[in-house]
């Protein structure tokens, strides 16, 4: 699955862009942040506070209990600060 | 019609080729968003605006639709730019034309409001004490928030 940072959670895991295969057991958002956490420290930092950053899977906005799967585009960001 | 780009927009004529030739409209609404020089009391030298090219028009298209179908209108344009901007320049023009005011006024400040919310751009201050990425406000969740149907 191919991932996507935006913003400062771009700037803390020092990462644009990047593709992963994540195990079998990585099925929805949640479990995916849980395993990108544990990757390294700039990730760690980045995903810190849950609450504090959204997700489009497949360029929608989704709830943490979406499923993902392999193929998916997975983009993490802030709320959004456009207009 | 949507158009995400770096360019500036002249106003008068985005508005003119808006309405050109259509004499049903009567009323033509427009919003500019500017880059201003301070936030949250310091002063902001530029910002850069980033965005997620692909869901970015996406989700102003379905911005769009959503004010094409709640409202009676004859044209309707948004043109969001991206990159670096500094205080004073044009970031946003939304506009939209009707047969009366009412639609035009009403549609405009919902596609404004509901942009701010759901178009996945994403602001960094240069200010003295470095860059700072901006943060959502709560304000402008509730005005999106306002816009939302009720439920019959």
């Amino acid at each position: 699955m191919k991932l996507l940072y935006f913003a400062w959670l771009k700037t803390k895991t020092g990462v644009s862009e990047e593709t992963v295969s994540p195990p079998a057991e990585v099925r929805t958002v949640a479990d995916l942040l849980i395993w990108l956490k544990q990757r390294g420290p700039g990730y760690a930092e980045a995903l810190a506070d849950i609450d504090a950053l959204r997700v489009a899977v497949n360029q929608e906005y989704a709830d943490f209990t979406d499923p993902v799967a392999p193929g998916d585009e997975i983009a993490l960001f802030p709320p959004v600060t456009g207009g | 019609m949507i158009r995400v780009q770096r360019e500036d927009f002249d106003l008068g004529t985005e508005l003119r080729a808006l309405t050109d030739g259509n004499h049903a409209i009567g009323g033509l609404a427009s919003f500019v968003g500017l880059v201003r020089d301070i936030a949250g009391g310091e002063s902001v030298g530029a910002i850069t605006l980033e965005h997620y090219p692909g869901m970015t028009e996406k989700m102003l298209k379905r911005i769009e639709a959503e004010a094409l179908e709640r409202w009676p209108l004859d044209a309707s344009l948004i043109i969001h730019r991206y990159g670096r901007l500094e205080p004073g320049d044009q970031i946003v023009l939304v506009a939209t034309a009707s047969p009366h005011r009412e639609a035009a006024l009403e549609s405009c400040h919902f596609l404004i409001d509901w942009l701010k919310t759901r178009a996945p751009f994403w602001k960094l201050e240069d200010t003295a004490s470095g860059g700072q990425w901006v943060d959502a406000r709560d304000s402008d969740n509730a005005a999106a928030a306002r816009w939302s149907k009720r439920s019959d």
